[in-house]
């Protein structure tokens, strides 16, 4: 009996101790933001303006946010928009948003317009990874990781879709690519996409394929729905506005990548001055810097620019997802 | 209390011994507690600590090793010290602090990977001991039931996790930490269950010395019960690669695809009781091979150009409910007391390892060629091992 007692007594006190952490967890968030916060201001793309994702403590973490690219340092604007990731380019954006209490998880894919209006949005599975909108504002394209795809029954993998804004022609894999490495079709199981960057042309793209342990990049023609790998150990490319450039994140070790610049007609690859471990998709600004979140001691994220030359600097912290519009 | 001090309630018909009722509600409180942590991982990793989640897959295969090796261990140290409960014990509780140990570990992909190892550390441990436990708790007579019961609480378990999971996220305001801590108390609450309604049952001392495991493997039954399981196991085809392959025939849409394994748990659930019975009364080792019939006709449906989808998963189900319990209930009453968690641990690792390669394999006969023709010769293969072991039975598996 006293036995009986006692368990019940155990049973108890830990249920009750969960339900009081769940309960803290919930009313412990911070109610002011930590840093200066504006809102009420219309968000918009005017072309003078850096949209990313807040990250700082306090009600509108989360929250997508803008400031003019001319002052990042000013307080930043916030609406009602939340997203994971986010991109903008020619009047179109993409905002991935995990979808609350989902499990498996899945993600919304939502496309907006150039004053933040939902267009379309799509359920998909998986948590957000990347996100991207080609230079023509006429493709949305995206990254999420999903799990229960591999033989390893807890392994990870990735799922590269993209939508046509104009045609709302979804491709929720862009698994089926032909791709050609040293001139042979490749064929494998186990094949895994990344990181979608479109040209200016609004057909040409490169990306990531991973197989059998290498990463390759490819370089895709999407009305002939084919391409080629052109190079290796490039993750997450980034095509320079000139077209002439990839910026990517190149692997040091595992779980470890830094920056690097590939220059598509001479095959050089370039370090610009910031050797500290990335692991994100570069954005351009113009064709000499580039945009890039770093981890920071608070375990979050800081965006940080630098010249294919000149020193790395702090540009907006506690900030992620960057986009000029 | 008069029923707890004297021990499992042993009501000689239709009553299941009370030792493993107590048994399988320690095993269903566990299994929520592991699936709640199962089902967000994913999330956790990619958006709580902000980690590149494909540096995380390799660890697995060494997981899964270390975990069989793990199990031979448990069972040979319960064996040798007579103390099945305390060695189960072990195993539950350090589950239940690795639970704790995510909270610790903060986004040191290392320690997470340390966590992980000391929580299927803890499963390895504890399978031998409290299947022996379940073994001798039971009458020989009724062991298939007793055996579907607990497999068929320890599912609900699994069911109830990930909604357990995701009604934290969504009370805590997306807070992982909850769920962990959430998990942690359900973990220990199933050790204070465990501490207080099962009875330790304390065997003859062993009189073996050295490896008693290399011993039991003497006796031509438990050695052919061994390598039947073992060779069924061999072509037994991963449950991820039946499910891939259910999705490509059928064409399922990839939001519907993680669903699928409920499908083999729900039909797992209702027939592993109807099923240790029926074992009870026509022979486990029938019931066993009857099982592997039923994946095979699984297989060949996704195959083949009839059948349907639900139609396969059920059949994957019933496969489970016929071979997962009912193989240690045909083997258990073979084993002498004093050795029953070493003899358990021998035979459910060999399995294991079995169908481990045979996910290597799969895996390779895949990439070399298509995931149909892997499949087909597979279960060609498996079809021959399972006529041959019906033919050449143990000698004395009669129930």
């Amino acid at each position: 009996m006293r036995r009986r007692v006692l368990a019940a007594i155990g049973v108890l006190a830990l249920v009750g101790g969960a339900i009081t952490y769940v309960a803290y967890a919930r009313e412990g968030r911070p109610a002011e933001n930590a840093v200066p916060v504006v809102t009420g201001q219309p968000m918009r793309f005017d072309g003078k303006t850096l949209f990313f994702r807040n990250l700082a403590d306090g009600p509108d973490s989360g929250k997508l946010a803008a400031v003019p690219i001319a002052d990042p340092g000013a307080a930043r604007r916030v609406g009602e928009l939340r997203c994971d990731r986010f991109a903008a380019a020619h009047g179109t954006a993409i905002c991935l948003r995990l979808k609350a209490g989902s499990l498996p998880a899945m993600t919304d894919m939502i496309v907006l317009d150039a004053n933040l209006r939902e267009r379309h949005r799509e359920a998909l599975p998986g948590t957000p990874s990347r996100a991207r909108v080609s230079p023509d504002g006429r493709f949305v394209n995206w990254t999420l990781f999903v799990t229960g795809d591999s033989y390893a029954a807890t392994g990870f993998s990735t799922r590269t879709g993209l939508y046509e804004v104009d045609t709302g022609r979804l491709v929720k894999t862009i698994e089926e690519l032909a791709v050609f490495v040293d001139g042979k079709r490749y064929f494998a199981s186990d094949v895994n996409y990344w990181g979608i960057t479109f040209a200016d042309d609004g057909n040409r793209f490169y990306v990531t394929m991973a197989s059998k342990g290498k990463t390759y990049l490819i370089e895709a023609d999407y009305r002939a729905y084919r391409g080629t790998a052109i190079a290796e150990n490039v993750e997450c490319p980034s095509l320079s506005p000139d077209g002439r450039r990839i910026a990517y994140k190149q692997k040091v070790s595992n779980g470890v990548w830094r920056l690097a610049v590939l220059d598509l007609a001479t095959r050089r690859i370039t370090h610009p001055p910031d050797s500290r471990p990335v692991d994100d998709q570069p954005v351009w600004q113009g064709n000499n810097t580039l945009l890039y979140p770093l981890r920071n001691s608070d375990n979050t994220l800081d965006l940080w620019s630098v010249g294919l030359t000149t020193p790395a600097k702090l540009l907006i912290p506690q900030a992620t997802s960057p986009s000029f519009a | 209390m008069y029923l707890a001090s004297v021990g499992p309630l042993r009501t000689p018909l239709r009553r299941v011994p009370g030792n493993v009722v107590a048994l399988g509600i320690v095993s269903l409180v566990t299994d929520v507690s592991a699936e709640m942590v199962t089902a967000i991982l994913p999330l956790y990793l990619v958006f709580g600590l902000g980690l590149n989640p494909l540096q995380f897959g390799l660890l697995d295969g060494l997981y899964a090793g270390a975990t069989a090796v793990l199990r031979l261990v448990g069972g040979h140290v319960a064996d040798r010290w007579r103390r099945l409960k305390t060695v189960a014990g072990v195993g539950y509780a350090l589950s239940a602090i690795s639970k704790l140990g995510f909270l610790a570990a903060g986004s040191t992909v290392p320690a997470i990977g340390a966590v992980l190892a000391i929580d299927r550390a803890g499963k390895g441990i504890r399978t031998a001991p409290r299947d022996a436990l379940i073994s001798l708790s039971s009458d020989p007579s009724t062991m298939g039931r007793s055996f579907g019961v607990h497999r068929a609480l320890d599912t609900i378990g699994a069911f109830l996790g990930p909604l357990v999971a995701a009604l934290v996220l969504w009370a805590s305001l997306n807070d992982y930490n909850s769920v962990f801590v959430t998990s942690f108390a359900l973990a220990t609450c199933g050790v204070i269950l465990l501490t207080a309604f099962v009875r330790d049952q304390s065997p003859p001392a062993p009189s073996a010395r050295g490896l008693p495991m290399l011993s039991l493997l003497r006796d031509p039954n438990f050695r052919r019960c061994c390598l039947w399981a073992a060779a069924l196991g061999l072509f037994t085809i991963t449950d991820s690669f039946v499910y891939l392959a259910v999705q490509r025939r059928w064409d399922i849409s990839t939001s519907l695809f993680p669903l699928l394994p409920l499908g083999t748990a729900g039909t797992f659930l209702l027939l592993a009781i109807p099923l240790g019975r029926l074992g009870d009364r026509v022979g486990r080792w029938r019931v066993f091979i009857g099982g592997h019939l039923a994946l095979v006709v699984a297989l060949l449906l996704v195959c083949g150009p009839v059948g349907a989808w639900w139609l396969v998963l059920a059949l994957h189900g019933l496969f489970y409910a016929a071979t997962d319990g009912v193989l240690p209930a045909a083997v258990g009453p073979l084993l002498p007391e004093n050795f029953r968690a070493s003899g358990l641990a021998v035979l459910q690792t060999g399995q294991a390892l079995a169908r481990m390669a045979a996910a290597v394999t799969v895996g390779l006969l895949w990439t070399l060629s298509d995931l149909r023709p892997a499949l087909l010769v597979f279960t060609l293969a498996l079809l021959v091992i399972t006529i041959a072991a019906a033919v050449f039975k143990p000698l004395e598996v009669r129930r």
